[in-house]
């Protein structure tokens, strides 16, 4: 599986990505996930409010901060 | 009712003379504490189920319809309902290029979304009354349909970042979301905004407050009163480098109202503070190349300074 959490750095997109990690380590799952910064490649998944997450290729979440239970239920 | 209960919780249980300054004081900061953060949770939180149905992807296809002008005055509309953080200025910003909305119309939403918001109105009404909310409302959206035609009018599109245009965004796939599942999004919204801004209200109501028997205002007036022709854009000027949200800005607006100064001083103020900064144009810059940059900054400083005027000539 492979996690990307989209965002131009800003406070919000660190706190996805922790939230993100926390969620892989409650469910006992295990995930590439990875930070994507460059705008060009946030654009080709058509997201217009960061932050968002995508899981494998398909956006989850976006314009949002997911909390830890909510990615649980998102990877599940 | 709420007067009633601040009243008998500190005349009587707390037994504070009415007419002591302290016990006034008291009585209006709790008074005000409670009626504003009502105010903030429920309409924080009915904005929030209202704003899940304007996703940007929606006003995006709204606009792409629509040209300059009528473009602009729903972009600027639009702005208000639309959910939005300086950090998706970018993503935001080349979406709506790309999809062929005019870089003017573009523009306008960019400058009301930030600064006409639920937060500024809450407060503004709850402090100064339903009046003063409603022409920071309609000056906001003034300020953007004005600084967004100007710059459409301006032809700049070969100052965007050239790499913006060769972007082509992806389709977007993101789901609805179920009303369930919006009312949950929207009250988690209203805990973290909370969360966030409750030291500024307080704060901002304490002033307000406390400020009421506060010290002479000479210095202030006379160099921002009524008087001075240049009180505005000198405002204004202070304002753009300083940054803060809607609600952290309110104490200082509210400190500057019990001084006296002129309402469209003090809106010019507020707006150049939530609309224009240098966080701002740092991200900004991102997409644009420095002579939009500086135009878009100067347009919408321009607008604010004639709104500004015109507020403080009418009232």
């Amino acid at each position: 599986m492979k996690i990307e959490v989209l965002g131009t750095g800003c406070a919000k997109c660190t706190t996805l990505y922790e939230n993100t990690r926390q969620a892989l380590q409650e469910s006992g799952k295990s995930a590439e996930v990875v930070k994507v910064q460059d705008i060009p490649t946030i654009m080709k998944y058509g997201v217009m409010s960061t932050p968002a997450l995508v899981v494998d290729g398909q956006v989850k979440v976006s314009g949002k901060v997911a909390t830890v239970a909510e990615i649980v239920g998102l990877l599940s | 009712m709420l007067k009633d209960l601040a009243d008998d919780l500190v005349f009587t249980t707390l037994g504070m003379d009415p007419r002591s300054p302290l016990g006034e004081a008291l009585d209006f900061f709790i008074y005000d504490t409670v009626k504003i953060f009502l105010l903030l949770t429920t309409i924080v939180y009915v904005v929030a189920v209202i704003r899940s149905y304007f996703s940007p992807e929606r006003t995006r296809r709204i606009l792409s319809h629509n040209r300059e002008y009528v473009g602009n005055v729903l972009a600027a509309l639009l702005g208000i309902v639309t959910p939005f953080c300086s950090c998706s200025a970018v993503p935001l910003f080349i979406g709506f290029v790309e999809s062929g909305i005019p870089l003017g119309v573009t523009f306008s939403f960019l400058i009301s979304s930030p600064m006409v918001n639920e937060v500024a109105l809450i407060m503004l009404w709850g402090l100064f009354g339903w009046k003063i909310a409603t022409i920071y409302i309609v000056s906001g959206v003034l300020v953007a349909i004005l600084a967004g035609i100007v710059i459409g009018r301006l032809e700049m599109e070969r100052y965007v970042q050239d790499y913006v245009w060769e972007i082509k965004v992806g389709a977007s796939e993101i789901q609805e979301r179920s009303f369930r599942e919006k009312l949950a999004d929207a009250r988690d919204y209203t805990v973290s905004l909370l969360r966030k801004i409750w030291p500024y209200v307080v704060v901002g109501i304490g002033l307000g407050a406390f400020i009421h028997g506060y010290a002479p205002e000479d210095l202030l007036l006379r160099y921002a009163g009524r008087d001075n022709p240049l009180a505005v854009p000198v405002a204004v000027i202070i304002g753009v480098p300083l940054y803060s949200n809607a609600a952290g800005i309110i104490p200082i607006v509210q400190a500057l109202m019990e001084k006296g100064l002129p309402i469209g001083t003090v809106l010019a103020f507020m707006m150049a503070v939530t609309a224009l900064s240098f966080p701002e144009a740092v991200i900004l810059k991102n997409v644009l190349k420095t002579r939009l940059l500086a135009t878009f900054f100067g347009t919408v400083a321009v607008a604010i300074i004639v709104v500004g005027y015109l507020f403080n000539t009418i009232l």
